[in-house]
């Protein structure tokens, strides 16, 4: 089974509560996660000015929206938020069942000349990432374009690297990281299994 | 689902998904860049054996949006006039490597045959007064989109239903859809076997369109199909517009929220009046517009996976 396919084995939408296997961050540590990341990104960027947060759904949009809400605390300015479907770019859409696509919110100003800071929860293959920037492409041109991810486990098929990782998690291709939010499900934690 | 010959093919979750995903496509009608890579290297002919404006264009640009190849071809300039047979023809373009056929048909079930032939994904784009699944889906998004969730909104057909596709595959959509459905006609031109079709499924016939109007959320015209007609149906044209169109004065007769939906091309002073079509609640060019909203979901659910979604 690809890696690729092995993502798609967590079930792309619906809420879903503790997976079982050994949480490997807690609810509370990935708030302090988020909160750093916020504080990096601020600090790699200069300030707040520009900045765009675009999650990769599912759980990228809600960490998107968990970071504007750490920046804007930080700096007392809201950031826009949205999120960037990928469903139509993905390279594996001939080897599965076609899903529905998630709704792309993308924000009033656009994202040209922006600095977009892509957000998802699990950095692994890296072909998602891949999609999104293909997709981003389609939407305009950035300024620049970073990745933040929560959980990065390695295993990359691409030459793709984060800018801002809540955790560096070394797995085996075997096993599977899970991600549970509270926006999307009935649990929040960051379980291996 | 590897075809769409009939909407009586679909269940009520497989259209929630269409409409679901004709949303996200909308989006990209707003876009600088037009473009999605979902298609790259699928063919698609949209093979016309009948005359079509939006049908055609539509399918045409969705499938150029998703970056599929299309092609055009049409009944004349086709060796279909040097006589050759349906069936030597759709075998001949299956022979090139085709993933997908759109056929427009004056045959009923001219596509659905197609579909036994060949290996390829058909689409029905019209196949004689049998069905036109297309247009009801994106008639049905169009309502979708004006009067949030159709079930229990009441929505009235009105028209030349004997020679309707259009009301066949909108009739089984809405009612999947759980829609209360009217069907208003002269009884010329209602279908002969809608009475024990209406008694089995749940759904209303009436002649009196004034009586229908205001306990409707919408009320969509059909084309009077002049090409489709040999005998008298109605005395004169003049008749039928002040008996069953839909005139400046019925406009009055519906509810505030209600609104008016024309699969197009329109009789304008026959079925539907210019003050109805160019009112501010008509969605006829909303209907258009979303067509390649719809459209593009259909080949995104038919051509982009491995096929076992059904």
């Amino acid at each position: 089974m690809s890696p690729a396919r092995e993502r798609e084995a967590a079930p792309p939408t619906g809420a879903a509560g503790p997976p079982g296997g050994r949480e490997v961050l807690t609810g509370e540590e990935i708030r302090r996660a988020l909160k750093r990341v916020a504080h990096e990104i601020l600090e790699g960027n200069k300030g707040a000015d520009d900045l765009v947060l675009l999650g990769i759904p599912t759980r990228g949009v809600p960490l998107a929206d968990r970071l504007a809400a750490a920046v804007a605390a930080v700096e007392g300015t809201a950031v826009p938020t949205g999120s960037l479907d990928i469903t139509m770019y993905r390279d594996d859409l001939r080897s599965q069942p076609t899903r529905a696509p998630e709704p792309m919110k993308v924000p009033a100003g656009g994202v040209d000349g922006k600095v977009v800071v892509l957000v998802d929860d699990v950095l692994y293959s890296g072909r998602t990432v891949r999609a999104a920037l293909d997709s981003l492409a389609d939407l305009g041109r950035p300024a620049a374009v970073r990745l933040a991810v929560l959980v990065d486990r390695g295993h990359r098929e691409l030459p793709i690297r984060a800018d801002y990782v809540g955790k560096n998690l070394p797995t085996s291709r075997s096993e599977r990281v899970m991600v549970r939010l509270h926006e999307a499900d009935d649990a929040e934690g960051v379980w291996i299994a | 689902m590897k075809h769409l010959l009939s909407i009586a093919d679909l269940s009520a979750e497989e259209i929630t998904r269409i409409l679901d995903t004709a949303v996200s496509m909308h989006e990209v009608q707003d876009r600088q860049v037009k473009k999605l890579p979902t298609l790259r290297g699928r063919t698609i002919i949209n093979f016309f054996f009948e005359d079509s404006t939006r049908t055609r264009a539509s399918f045409e640009i969705a499938g150029k949006w998703m970056s599929a190849d299309t092609i055009n071809l049409t009944g004349k300039g086709t060796s279909v006039s040097k006589g050759e047979s349906l069936r030597d023809t759709v075998m001949t373009i299956d022979a090139m490597g085709v993933d997908m056929m759109v056929i427009r048909h004056p045959a009923s079930g001219a596509p659905a045959q197609v579909a036994d032939w060949t290996d390829c994904a058909i689409v029905n784009a019209g196949d004689g007064t049998h069905e036109h699944p297309s247009q009801a889906l994106l008639d049905a998004y169009t309502l979708r989109r004006a009067l949030g969730d159709l079930r229990g909104r009441h929505v009235a057909i009105v028209g030349d239903l004997t020679h309707s596709r259009v009301l066949r595959s909108n009739l089984l959509c809405l009612r999947a859809l759980g829609a209360q459905v009217t069907l208003v006609a002269p009884p010329t031109l209602m279908p002969s076997g809608a009475g024990p079709w209406a008694a089995a499924d749940g759904f209303e016939l009436s002649y009196d369109l004034d009586a229908v109007l205001p306990t409707v959320d919408a009320v969509m015209m059909l084309r009077v199909q002049r090409e489709r007609m040999s005998g008298g149906y109605f005395p004169t044209a003049r008749e039928y517009a002040v008996t069953y169109g839909l005139t400046a004065r019925r406009l009055g007769l519906l509810q505030d929220h209600a609104v008016i939906a024309h699969p197009g091309p329109m009789n304008r002073g026959l079925e539907i009046s210019a003050d109805a079509a160019d009112a501010a609640r008509s969605l006829v060019l909303d209907q258009v517009s979303a067509g390649v909203a719809v459209r593009m979901s259909i080949l995104y659910h038919l051509l982009a996976g491995e096929g076992d979604a059904a």
